[in-house]
């Protein structure tokens, strides 16, 4: 008994640190000229985040200035093509919404420290948060509603449950740094839209350690590329951009030494424009259709589900005792809260298919929607088979209802989180919600409320399955198509003029019948003698 | 009535026109399952097949067009109208009252009038719209490099094609038909295996007609 309880205690100790630990330092040193373990700077206790990038910054000094250069820090991002002013601070969307009167909640995200308010001070360097990309323990966390710090003391978690959790140990975090990895891009990436893959639909926490046929690339046992591989990063800017992404690419591969100004990220940056080696014909095929269209056959495919539609109409509803309640699918997710109305989710879901150039259009609080042409369009794609831009690409199309003001004919941006008396998720009162939501934006609003179906588009890029696992020929071409209805391309198999048809298979049964009745003649005349 | 026999088709001649029938038939076959009308060997391998086929029949009319002119068997196509009429009342008439055929075969003029119209038909209308068509079809990647893009559409290339295929179609019936009309109805189709046409003593008895 004594022996096998020591034994127990043994192997516990290993699993814990002993065993595993050893041999992570060991490949984490021939990663890197530089153990932050030994440095004295490192050496903590660090009572702040920011005391950390204090630390950091003695060494980087220039790090927090290219990080304040970049959307991840700014969260603004103007488009060159349309002059919008984008970026999450602007931008609304048909899940949460928007980051207005939310931000202790939504810059749990953000790579800095303390973004409460739009009042946030964003040239102090000392709030750009390191760790948060740099984290290689896993034991760094983010929670929502403390404005993007990570907990200085232990937080009851979750809440009511009496269970303490210690908040992380930011010495030790800090020895470990290294370089990002998909658990550090994934920690918010995998959860945009408020939790695991609700939002993009091909980002989830199944790509934390994918299999082959998941994503051929990021294969934990096999190519195993982090994010940073193809979004590969320099002064801390990382390339790629739903605001404006690469829908063409004539370029080739990337070749070393060669000024490259075009986009990093895409797959024709590695593969080039002809990558198919037996198929010829498929290279043709990818004069027209965007490399994701074949290789990511399906989203949510890692066995996460991605919301599909979020129908904000119906929130509020409340349970028989009164309380704010939820309901759950077969497999334990939610379909329905009272804070936030029904959901629709799916798995491997077929994209659908647009002619895409690139440009996007978003529908911002200053523009007016029109009620009448439902589905509104949260962000709109450019593109048509004749422009020379465009490519056919996979969009996962989120759909849902979301509230309007139906007399200034603006999309809101309702204060939603939140432990106060306004938030609508603790109140239930729309009216309130979006009037602080919107003078927070500066914004006009009628103090009337409607709810509009919305559509917005999300472009597929990531889980790319193996070549075995790609959309096959007879997915589109056969009378139903993946791209049915899409103008502007003939596909045989699919395509085809019914009338010719017609016509060509009336000559072939006319000739038929001639000659069979010609033939059949001869043998009666014959007979006949 | 002992039978006369004439040497009509030579080696290559049945050659081609059996390993021609062959493609023919494979293309049609694999071309229709391309264009969407049934599954057989499923869309990417019917494509391929197709390819492949249509890359060896241009092979072996190249060939072809090389032994006709070399060995000046191109003139066997050369059109007439001269007795056209005949062929088409004895199809229509003189067949069902078991009348003598208006046309005898001769090593020079192994084509009825109404075989050399039908032929030439094929060679000069169908051919060249099933390849013009086909190569563009087939070269659709290099359109934008030919200056084609704007100036073809895909499409109308696709229905040329797909109308020239369902011509050699009703061609093929048709042909497959006249085949029994010879002097006995496996004469003709002896004649194209074994190369001797069995003729009738009668037939061999009138006078040969000599090319136009």
């Amino acid at each position: 008994m004594l022996i096998k309880a020591a034994l127990v205690w043994f192997i516990g100790c290993l699993l814990a640190s002993g065993g595993i630990a050893a041999d992570a330092s060991s490949s984490f040193k021939l990663n890197t000229t530089a153990d932050h373990g030994k440095f004295d700077q490192l050496k903590g206790p660090f009572a702040s985040g920011p005391a950390v990038t204090k630390a950091c910054l003695a060494c980087h000094t220039e790090a927090a200035k290219q990080v304040h250069r970049t959307k991840h820090w700014t969260w603004e991002f103007l488009n060159p093509g349309n002059q919008q002013r984008l970026g999450k601070k602007n931008v609304l969307n048909n899940f949460c919404i928007s980051i207005s009167q939310n931000y202790p909640f939504c810059t749990s995200c953000h790579v800095g420290y303390g973004w409460k308010d739009k009042d946030f001070d964003f040239t102090v360097e000392a709030n750009v948060d390191c760790l948060v990309c740099h984290d290689t323990t896993g034991a760094y966390r983010k929670l929502p509603g403390m404005s993007g710090h990570p907990a200085y003391r232990p937080i009851e978690t979750p809440p009511g449950s009496g269970k303490l959790v210690p908040p992380p140990d930011l010495a030790k975090i800090a020895q470990k740094v290294g370089k990002s990895s998909r658990d550090t891009c994934g920690a918010c990436h995998f959860f945009g839209g408020g939790g695991d893959g609700v939002k993009h639909g091909d980002m989830d926490s199944s790509l934390a350690a994918p299999e082959r046929d998941l994503d051929v690339h990021m294969d934990a046992t096999g190519l195993d590329f982090t994010c940073g591989t193809c979004h590969a990063t320099s002064s801390h800017d990382v390339p790629g951009s739903r605001y404006t992404p690469t829908a063409t690419e004539k370029h080739g591969a990337f070749i070393r030494g060669k000024a490259q100004k075009s986009n990093p990220a895409t797959c024709q940056a590695c593969h080039g424009n002809a990558p198919h080696m037996k198929q010829a014909r498929l290279n043709t095929h990818a004069e027209k259709l965007a490399c994701q269209t074949c290789h990511v056959p399906a989203l949510a495919r890692g066995g996460v589900p991605t919301k599909m539609s979020w129908d904000w109409s119906t929130a509020g509803r409340k349970g028989p005792d009164g309380k704010h309640m939820v309901a759950k699918d077969a497999k334990g997710h939610v379909v329905y809260d009272t804070r936030k109305g029904d959901f629709i989710l799916g798995e491997k879901v077929k994209p659908e298919y647009f002619w895409f150039n690139g440009s996007v259009r978003y529908t911002l609080l200053s523009d007016r929607i029109d009620p009448q042409a439902q589905p509104v369009p949260v962000n709109r794609i450019e593109g048509s088979p004749g422009d020379g831009r465009s490519m056919i690409w996979p969009m996962k199309v989120m759909r849902g209802k979301q509230p309007f003001d139906p007399v200034n004919r603006t999309l809101v941006m309702p204060h939603t989180a939140g432990n106060d008396d306004i938030g609508y998720w603790k109140n239930l009162e729309w009216e309130k919600a979006i009037a602080d939501g919107m003078q927070n934006m500066g914004a006009p609003f009628s103090g009337k409320v409607d709810f509009v179906s919305t559509e917005m588009m999300w472009p597929v890029t990531h889980m790319v399955a193996p070549k075995d696992k790609a959309v096959g020929c007879i997915e589109c071409h056969a009378s139903t198509s993946r791209l049915a209805g899409l103008p502007g391309i003939y596909m045989p198999a699919h395509s085809a003029r019914v009338w010719l048809d017609v016509l060509g298979w009336l000559l072939a049964a006319a000739t038929l019948a001639g000659v069979l009745v010609h033939g059949a003649l001869r043998v009666v005349m014959k007979r006949k003698g | 009535m002992p039978a006369t026999r004439i040497y009509v088709f030579q080696r290559f001649e049945r050659f081609w026109h059996w390993s021609q029938a062959a493609l023919i038939l494979f293309l049609l076959v694999t071309g229709f399952e391309v264009h969407g009308s049934y599954a057989l060997f499923g869309f990417e391998k019917a494509a391929g097949y197709h390819t492949t086929a249509a890359w060896t029949l241009i092979g072996l009319w190249l060939f072809a067009i090389f032994w006709h002119f070399t060995t000046g068997e191109w003139k066997q196509y050369l059109p007439t109208l001269k007795k056209v009429d005949a062929m088409i009342q004895y199809y229509a008439l003189g067949i069902f009252r078991n009348a003598p055929h208006p046309f005898r075969v001769t090593r020079l003029t192994k084509h009825n009038p109404l075989q050399r119209l039908a032929y030439l038909g094929v060679m000069l209308f169908i051919g060249p719209l099933v390849w013009i068509s086909g190569l563009l079809y087939l070269f659709h990647g290099q359109w934008t490099a030919w200056g084609l893009t704007g100036v073809l559409s895909l499409g109308w290339v696709a229905f040329f094609h797909t109308a020239a295929a369902f011509l050699m179609l009703a061609f093929v019936v048709a042909h497959a038909y006249l085949t029994t009309t010879g002097h006995s109805p496996s004469a003709h189709l002896k004649a194209m295996i074994t190369g001797w046409e069995e003729t009738g003593a009668d037939e061999a008895a009138a006078p040969p007609s000599g090319p136009a």
